[in-house]
């Protein structure tokens, strides 16, 4: 194939990836972008294997078997509740194939038509150290946060004292590496910089909490888009520059939008350490509050009686897996004439839509769930809010106290609901690590127990009601 | 008309001649100073450039117009498409004659295979979720 022809396909193959992502915009059209997504990918591996003078497609065809199957394999099994950390650890391995092929154009670059080695071209250097610092960044920070949500390690935020300092200093260096490595054009510069690198994106992601993960997995979501147009700058290739803007700038709007959700900076998520250490003083204080404390049969009574129910779903349910038995008992309820819908807070869960996923895979209809900004008017003239394990997104503390530490984050005003029933395991704080007063409030009955029991409870009282 | 006079007018026309010579020798001089960029000796990093901000614009767009329902298809879909660095390990599988190149790029082909297969799989599934009950 001619190199015209070959660019001329990668357009193409470009224009669908657009396409993937604009198919997005509607449940209708998702699937038919979807589609487009993978032909572009097909088209795009056809076209690079036809390039003149390729050689060795035993092992190619191997490689993209061999992947292929565990990969395909790893996404069938995959219970959605463990979405979050699947897509984490996908972004890793696009940060690792990223610095393996600067690896090998570095040790091959006229394969590449970037130069001899030794004496590749200065302005291909620096875009392939860019890539494979990036690459290698996403790699490593991609790894904890896929450990902090499976649970490997803890969520809680790891800080030690001059932190920011230790990061600041192997930004520095690694761009001084970057420096000598446009100079020297050694392997061990090379190297260097992703040993470097590495690093930095352990320390990088290590001190931030559970909480946090959204942003962050959008974030590196975001550095594998870059990763990859660093690469398309180190082979000359516009697909890959196309795709990985595309993919660039999709991560960088999703991070965005989370952290406008939790009312902070970017930055403020970036420095770390947010949650874990406001819990203390006012614990022991607030708790000697009465707590109206309900029964499964209680709840059936309250919920049964009223006219409107809004269900405010949180990571809890991710984790008691409790999304059909509260889907179950949504129906039941709907049998006895009341109106149920959602409300979704853009930070609910643990990766940006998750809940949307998990109610959608419980059979929820997709139009009776509803985004923050389009329900949360209506939760006065609600009759009962039903959360069920959210806390923080609720906590009345973010509109009414400046020292709470997530003061002008937007929450759900679950508490103008004319009850506010909250299924939670204990009294205890949520993830960051803040007491929320919903709890003590007149019209606040707490349901104490796991959140898939709790719905099932909630289930048989309503059937023999 | 002397002979004299003759060869004065035929060394001044020469001279012109020369004048005008140099003259259009720096014109076109000048026209290849102008042509050259713009044609195919431009150097890559320019075009690249130029492709990779647009392509960010088009992305900026494209991706607030995505409902916020489709958030986590859209991350699983874009995990799955940045996995086209596929192009760049499979140039270094089928054009490297050193042996340590192919070898990255044969890992770097199995790891990003795995993204596209299980991208495209896990995205495909959550999609299916959303238009089954969709009546």
């Amino acid at each position: 194939m001619s190199l015209t022809l070959s660019m001329f396909s990668y357009l193409v193959s470009s224009v669908c990836c657009i396409m993937a992502l604009r198919g997005l915009s509607g449940p209708n059209t998702a699937k038919g972008g979807l589609y487009f997504g993978i032909g572009g990918m097909a088209l795009a591996i056809v076209t690079t294997l036809v390039m003149p003078g390729m050689q060795s497609f035993p092992l190619i065809l191997l490689g993209v078997a061999l992947g292929g199957a565990i990969g395909a394999g790893i996404a069938i099994k995959i219970e959605m509740t463990a979405l979050p950390q699947l897509v984490a650890a996908f972004h890793s391995l696009v940060g690792l194939a990223a610095v393996m092929i600067a690896g090998a154009a570095f040790g091959n670059p006229e394969a590449y038509r970037i130069g001899e080695p030794g004496s590749i071209h200065t302005g291909s250097l620096v875009e392939m150290s860019l890539g494979v610092a990036i690459g290698a960044i996403t790699f490593t920070g991609s790894i904890i946060a896929f450990g902090k949500l499976q649970g490997i390690i803890p969520g809680k935020p790891v800080t030690f004292k001059g932190q920011h300092f230790v990061n600041a200093c192997l930004g520095a260096a690694l761009l001084a590496l970057i420096i000598l490595l446009c100079l020297a054009q050694s392997a061990i510069v090379f190297w260097a910089i992703v040993a470097v690198a590495l690093l930095l994106g352990v320390l990088m992601i290590i001190p931030i909490g559970g909480a946090d993960m959204p942003v962050i997995v959008s974030m590196l979501n975001s550095y594998s888009g870059w990763a990859a147009a660093g690469i398309g700058f180190t082979l000359q290739n516009n697909l890959l520059i196309i795709v990985g803007a595309l993919v660039g700038a999709s991560g960088a709007i999703l991070s965005y939008i989370m952290c406008k959700g939790m009312n902070r900076s970017f930055f403020n998520v970036i420095l770390g350490g947010f949650g874990g250490e406001a819990a203390g003083g006012t614990a022991a204080a607030v708790s000697e509050k009465p707590v109206k404390i309900g029964s499964a049969d209680d709840a059936a009574f309250i919920l049964k009686n009223a006219a409107t129910v809004v269900i405010v779903p949180g990571y809890g349910m991710a984790v008691a897996q409790a999304q059909h038995a509260l889907r179950e008992m949504a129906d039941q309820l709907k049998k006895h004439g009341v109106k149920v819908r959602y409300a979704i807070h853009p930070v609910a869960g643990r990766m940006p839509g998750h809940m949307n996923v998990l109610l959608a895979e419980a059979n929820v209809p997709y139009d009776d769930v509803l985004e923050l900004e389009d329900i949360n008017r209506d939760f006065a003239l609600t009759d009962v809010a039903f959360v069920i394990g959210a806390n923080d997104i609720t906590n009345p503390a973010a509109k009414k106290d400046p020292a709470s530490p997530i003061y002008g984050m937007p929450i759900l005003d679950v508490e103008s609901a004319g009850t506010v029933l909250f299924v939670k395991r204990s009294l205890g704080s949520g993830y960051a690590g803040i007491d929320n007063e919903l709890f003590f409030y007149d019209n606040t009955m707490m349901l104490l127990g796991d959140a898939k029991k709790m719905c099932e409870g909630i289930i048989k009282a309503l059937e023999h009601a | 008309m002397s002979s004299e006079q003759l060869t004065n007018q035929a060394t001044d026309i020469a001279k012109n001649a020369a004048v005008l010579a140099q003259q259009a020798a720096d014109f076109t001089m000048q026209v290849h100073q102008y042509v050259a960029p713009a044609g195919a000796a431009a150097p890559f990093f320019v075009t690249g450039l130029t492709v990779f901000v647009l392509a960010c614009f088009v992305g900026y767009y494209v991706v607030w117009r995505v409902t916020p329902a489709l958030h986590s298809p859209l991350m699983a879909v874009t995990n799955a498409i940045s996995s086209v660095i596929i192009v760049g390990a499979l140039i270094a599988v089928g054009l490297s004659d050193n042996a340590s190149s192919k070898a990255m790029g044969f890992l770097a082909v199995v790891l990003a295979s795995v993204n596209i297969f299980g991208g495209f799989i896990v995205t495909r599934r959550m999609l299916q979720m959303f238009s089954k009950k969709k009546k």
